[in-house]
């Protein structure tokens, strides 16, 4: 049985990875789950200074999801490549570093830091939600989204993966721009831009007011647009939104992703990952499929 | 401390005030390591409400391997918490976050509501003269429970019993005094023992919580203001889940 697949030239073990923003870099799970085991780690987004984020309560549960404004917080860079990297060195997993940024020159200056690290792949958050410069900002505008993709292209050692927002009226339109600024492969769903108001205190529950939208709930939505990114373009995708069982991950494949993300799910069920590999495993067993890539777009 | 997530049996479920309520679990591998201050993710059966809800340890029994939290229905997670019985099994994460330090010669442990809990397994760790200080709204409950070891003292805002007005009230009114305060509660009160503190030149310990998601110190929610840059994101947010709950008063900014 081959359940591995290929992402802009990068193979791994099996289309499994954790979903930016939920996993760290992966030490606070370090002890939960066997990062040997996962097709990839992508961390937690990286700018180039320390990002301080957004003040609290940066969640709130709703039902099947959760939102979340925690604001990219991050170290910077320097420490990333000076701690985090070297911790996910020591596995048998792919390192796809998430890369945010207020200016395309942020992004572009972690980009270039990251040039000569043990990063395979580079993830470019356009679409965080919680962000006011930067982020979202890119990310719902064609022209800006293929401008950002092309100067990133023209720094980046490694192959770009460009995250997209789903918060736009057509998702073939950026997974175009994308593509002809040069992408190498794409993400999606971000999250989706969501309000939550508490009612006893008369207030948001999110001290930003919105948050992004994520978990079970998410995935009709997720899958939708993965399949349409899918038959619009010809890169690579990587699919996430409420993937939490390997019949969802599955599912995802079989919509046009070459992989997946888990996400929140960590969140309520840190071992989830694992058992998504396991999973698929099982289902592949079950239907005689010999190669995990049979499954990609199969339902066209 | 290696945490783990596990099923665990109810043991017991007694109702101690109006929405306060007291569960024994059976979790041994958690109590094996578990100490005072730290908590446990306790997750729903409902599949629409994801995220568990972090509640800290009142009681650890190490040889029994058993757990017991005392929590108030806030929502209605912790509402169908309240509904389970002996013999439910439920999911539940632990040990999470640091504990108190077990230190002192003369310890006043204040608790305010819902804070309280978590100041009885304290209570019964510490190796050293220990006064504890609790402030009810007005129905009083775990008090009791204190009493085999050490002094205990209430206040109640509406004055029902003991003192009446707040934990630093009683504090004055019985001229309570110590070398060292562990305390938790709301943020006013832990803001107010922190100035206290502060004047009289005490060391001071104060357990903080905050909407937490993973538990673990990865997702980032749960941060506190920190006065010295963390070592995690190097800003100035220590995560309360994995950094704390418990820090040493000046050493965060509430």
């Amino acid at each position: 049985m081959d359940t591995r697949v290929t992402i802009a030239g990068v193979e791994l073990k099996n289309p499994v990875m954790t979903a930016s923003g939920t996993f760290g870099s992966g030490a606070e799970y370090g002890e939960m789950v066997d990062l040997n085991r996962l097709g990839a780690v992508v961390t937690k987004g990286v700018a180039n200074v320390p990002w301080p984020g957004n003040p609290t309560p940066r969640i709130a549960e709703v039902y099947g999801g959760m939102l979340n404004a925690i604001g990219l917080q991050n170290p910077g860079i320097d420490v990333f490549i000076e701690r985090d990297i070297p911790f996910l060195k020591q596995y048998d997993t792919r390192i796809i570093v998430n890369v945010c940024g207020k200016t395309t020159e942020d992004y572009v200056e972690v980009v270039e830091r990251l040039g000569d690290t043990a990063a395979d792949l580079l993830e470019i958050n356009i679409s965080c939600p919680n962000v006011k410069e930067g982020g979202i900002a890119f990310g719902q505008d064609p022209k800006a989204v293929e401008a950002i993709t092309r100067e990133v292209k023209r720094h980046a050692k490694q192959p770009v993966i460009m995250k997209l927002s789903p918060n736009v009226t057509d998702i073939t339109v950026m997974a175009k721009a994308a593509e002809a600024g040069g992408a190498d492969a794409l993400s999606l769903i971000n999250t989706l831009t969501g309000m939550k108001i508490d009612i006893h205190r008369r207030t948001f529950a999110l001290a930003n007011k919105t948050g992004g939208f994520s978990g079970p709930a998410v995935k009709p939505v997720a899958v939708r647009m993965v399949y349409q990114a899918a038959n619009a373009v010809k890169l690579p995708i990587i699919g996430m939104g409420g993937v939490t069982t390997a019949e969802d991950a599955i599912e995802f494949l079989l919509a046009g992703a070459t992989a997946v993300s888990v996400g929140t799910a960590n969140f309520f069920n840190p071992y989830a990952t694992m058992e998504i590999v396991d999973g698929i495993e099982a289902y592949m067993k079950k239907y005689g499929v010999e190669d995990v890539k049979e499954l990609i777009g199969a339902v066209k | 401390m290696a945490q783990v997530k596990t099923e665990a049996e109810v043991r017991s479920q007694e109702k101690l005030a109006e929405g306060v309520y007291s569960m024994v679990l059976y979790a041994p591998r958690i109590a094996g390591e578990a100490k005072a201050g730290q908590f446990i993710s306790v997750y729903t059966k409902d599949p629409s409400r994801l995220l568990p809800r972090p509640i800290s340890l009142c009681g650890i029994d190490r040889e029994k391997g058993e757990l017991r939290i005392v929590y108030r229905v806030a929502g209605a997670g912790t509402e169908e918490f309240s509904h389970y019985r002996a013999g439910e099994r439920v999911q539940v994460m632990g040990p999470l976050g640091n504990g108190f330090p077990l230190k002192g010669k003369k310890a006043i442990l204040m608790g305010g509501g819902i804070g309280i809990p978590p100041m009885l397994e304290l209570m019964k760790e510490l190796d050293c003269e220990r006064t504890a200080v609790l402030g009810y709204r007005d129905e009083l409950f775990l008090n009791e429970e204190f009493a085999p070891y050490g002094n205990v003292y209430v206040a109640t805002e509406d004055g029902s019993a003991g003192t009446k007005g707040n934990v630093l009230d009683a504090v004055r009114e019985n001229g309570v005094e110590g070398d060292v305060i562990f305390a938790c509660g709301p943020t006013p009160m832990l803001r107010a023992i922190k100035a206290y503190a502060a004047e009289k030149n005490l060391e001071c310990y104060i357990s903080l919580e905050e909407k937490m998601a993973c538990g673990i110190g990865a997702c980032l929610a749960c941060v506190c203001q920190s006065k010295e840059v963390d070592h995690h994101s190097h800003v100035h947010n220590k995560r309360i889940c994995k950094d704390g709950p418990v820090f040493a008063a000046e050493e965060v900014e509430i």
